[in-house]
């Protein structure tokens, strides 16, 4: 049976090229990067590199790169330090939007449990953020606007670089949670003026473990999550997760070279898709199709469960995800679907599917064929389904 | 969190789908809005379960849950399907996640409604047993209604 993986807005697979400029920093280069001795240097070499090759892909500086252990810490960073910056201004208040990843929410839920206000705009039926209402919810105490550059779920993109040149104008710091755009989208922290970036290694085919916290230089003193020894210029304490590192600048690196080529042929199988799935009885695309990650997929069925969908499709070779309650882990389901406006109901039956480069034609045909009979085997046993279907016919 | 063989053979191939156009006892339990709904339809002649039905919207434990449920009712007198308990349910799957419990409960509860609808419908009291023990907000449904 063909198994195709469509989960790759969850994880993907490390390109081979990655994978292999890793392995000689398992046992040949191994030395810590913080040893003066030639062993040492050779790793404190290679994280250079790193450092620079990353810098590179996002348009900045070499000492504006700080290396984390993934997304969720670099969100984390980020909005602690802007708070601590703010605080000693006197500023108590952030904007963020509705459906940000839960490592910005929580983190701006810490926030308010210490008394900071947090202003969350709506980012309506499209699931985009309107640039005049960013502008309008700034007040003189703003310490920082923290906005992701294109959304995990829905793969809406944002309009980053508008955002940037309003917080710019007005002198408060701006933080875009990029992991689902970094390697996907173009990034240039200098002409989008983006403060503070935050992105992931295993979003581009690069290895889990490691990710990468951007901050312009001048913009804010960073504050340490982890305390310890003088790493990362004494803001990230610990021995650098080098192997991870130097895979995650490859993938960056190997990501932004072929970005355009990429882009072009996902959107290609991306569009095939939700044509495909949209002649399915009451499909409907959540987010915008135009503002859309190249390889983002997101309908809701209504009348199925997400979990019992995704279950079924996997059983027919489909690895994909949903944000039912029941998948969530929790008993809402996604925030995401609720902040574009839909129904609990209508939001237990979404699937998500996104795609990557190493994705086929013939991969799309197989999700094609398996998707509508698996949601005409669950709404033929659905009450809800049936329900809806006597209401129409009235 | 995985499902045990058992639950996955019952949501891969559930038994007593369906409605039955006979139905003398048919009971509705659950709320969309929490992600899981279940029809059970008993088909119940000389105080016996002659046939059971089932339509569920809910993820996979649900749909197993409603499934294993029919099959431990059907053939059974009235009074043994009332003693029908969610811990039966999920012993006979083998197990639920713990953040399943709740489909068996849902499953008990689904078959002691349309037994209450039974009795209803033949003008019968109903017995304690079958009292609703809740009004619109079930324990089972943590979600705002």
């Amino acid at each position: 049976m063909l198994r195709v993986y469509a989960d790759n807005a969850a994880t993907t697979a490390m390109s081979p090229a990655a994978k292999a400029a890793m392995l000689p920093y398992f046992d040949e280069v191994y030395g810590n990067p913080s040893s003066p001795h030639s062993f040492g240097q050779a790793a404190a070499a290679a994280l250079q590199e790193a450092r620079e090759t990353v810098a590179r892909c996002l348009g900045a500086k070499a000492d504006e790169i700080t290396f984390t252990s993934g997304g969720s810490e670099a969100d984390n960073q980020a909005i602690l330090s802007a708070a601590a910056a703010g605080e000693k201004q006197g500023k108590r208040h952030m904007i963020s939007t509705a459906f940000e990843h839960h490592a910005v929410l929580h983190t701006l839920q810490k926030l308010e449990r210490q008394g900071w206000e947090i202003t969350l705009l709506p980012v309506h039926e499209d699931g985009i953020v309107r640039v005049e209402e960013v502008r309008d919810a700034i007040r003189p105490d703003t310490a920082l606007v923290t906005i992701m550059y294109a959304n995990n779920e829905i793969g809406t993109i944002q309009p980053i670089a508008e955002i940037g040149a309003i917080c710019r104008e007005k002198g408060i710091l701006f933080h875009t949670d990029a992991v689902q755009a970094a390697g996907h989208l173009h990034i240039d922290v200098a002409a989008q003026n983006i403060d503070l970036l935050s992105l992931s290694g295993h979003k581009f085919h690069g290895p889990k473990g490691a990710g990468v916290l951007y901050v312009r230089k001048g913009a804010l003193r960073l504050q340490n999550l982890i305390e310890g020894g003088g790493q990362e210029r004494g803001k990230r304490a610990g021995t650098e997760n080098l192997p991870a590192i130097v895979g995650m600048a490859v993938a960056l690196d190997e990501a932004c070279k072929h970005l355009d080529q990429h882009t072009a042929y996902v959107t290609k199988l991306r569009d095939r898709l939700i044509d495909g799935l949209s002649k399915i009885p009451y499909a409907r695309l959540n987010g915008s199709a135009e503002h859309r990650l190249p390889g983002n997929v997101n309908f809701s069925f209504p009348g199925v469960e997400g979990e019992a969908l995704l279950l079924l499709l996997d059983s027919m070779g489909v690895a994909a995800s949903s944000g039912s309650a029941c998948t969530s882990g929790s008993l809402d389901p996604s925030h995401v679907l609720l902040a574009i406006g839909l129904s609990h109901e209508v939001a237990h039956g979404s699937l998500r599917l996104s795609l990557c480069h190493t994705n086929t034609e013939e991969e799309i045909d197989h999700i094609l064929a398996v998707v509508p009979q698996v949601v005409q085997r669950l709404r033929d046993m659905s009450p809800v389904w049936k329900d809806m279907m006597k209401k129409e016919a009235v | 969190m995985a499902y045990s063989a058992k639950v996955m053979d019952h949501f891969m191939n559930p038994r007593n789908v369906g409605e039955l156009d006979n139905a003398n006892g048919v009971g509705e339990v659950g709320n969309a809005k929490c992600g899981d709904i279940m029809k059970i339809y008993l088909d119940i002649q000389d105080n016996v379960i002659q046939d059971v039905r089932f339509n569920t919207f809910g993820c996979g434990a649900a749909i197993a849950t409603s499934s294993m449920a029919t099959e431990l009712i059907k053939g059974k007198t009235i009074e043994e399907a009332m003693e029908l308990t969610n811990k039966a349910v999920v012993e006979a799957l083998d197990g639920l996640p713990p953040v399943k419990l709740h489909c068996s409960v849902l499953a008990e509860e689904a078959v002691q409604a349309a037994l209450r609808d039974y009795y209803e419908r033949q003008g019968l009291p109903v017995p304690e047993k079958l009292q609703p023990r809740c009004s619109g907000s079930c324990d089972h449904c943590h979600c705002p209604s």
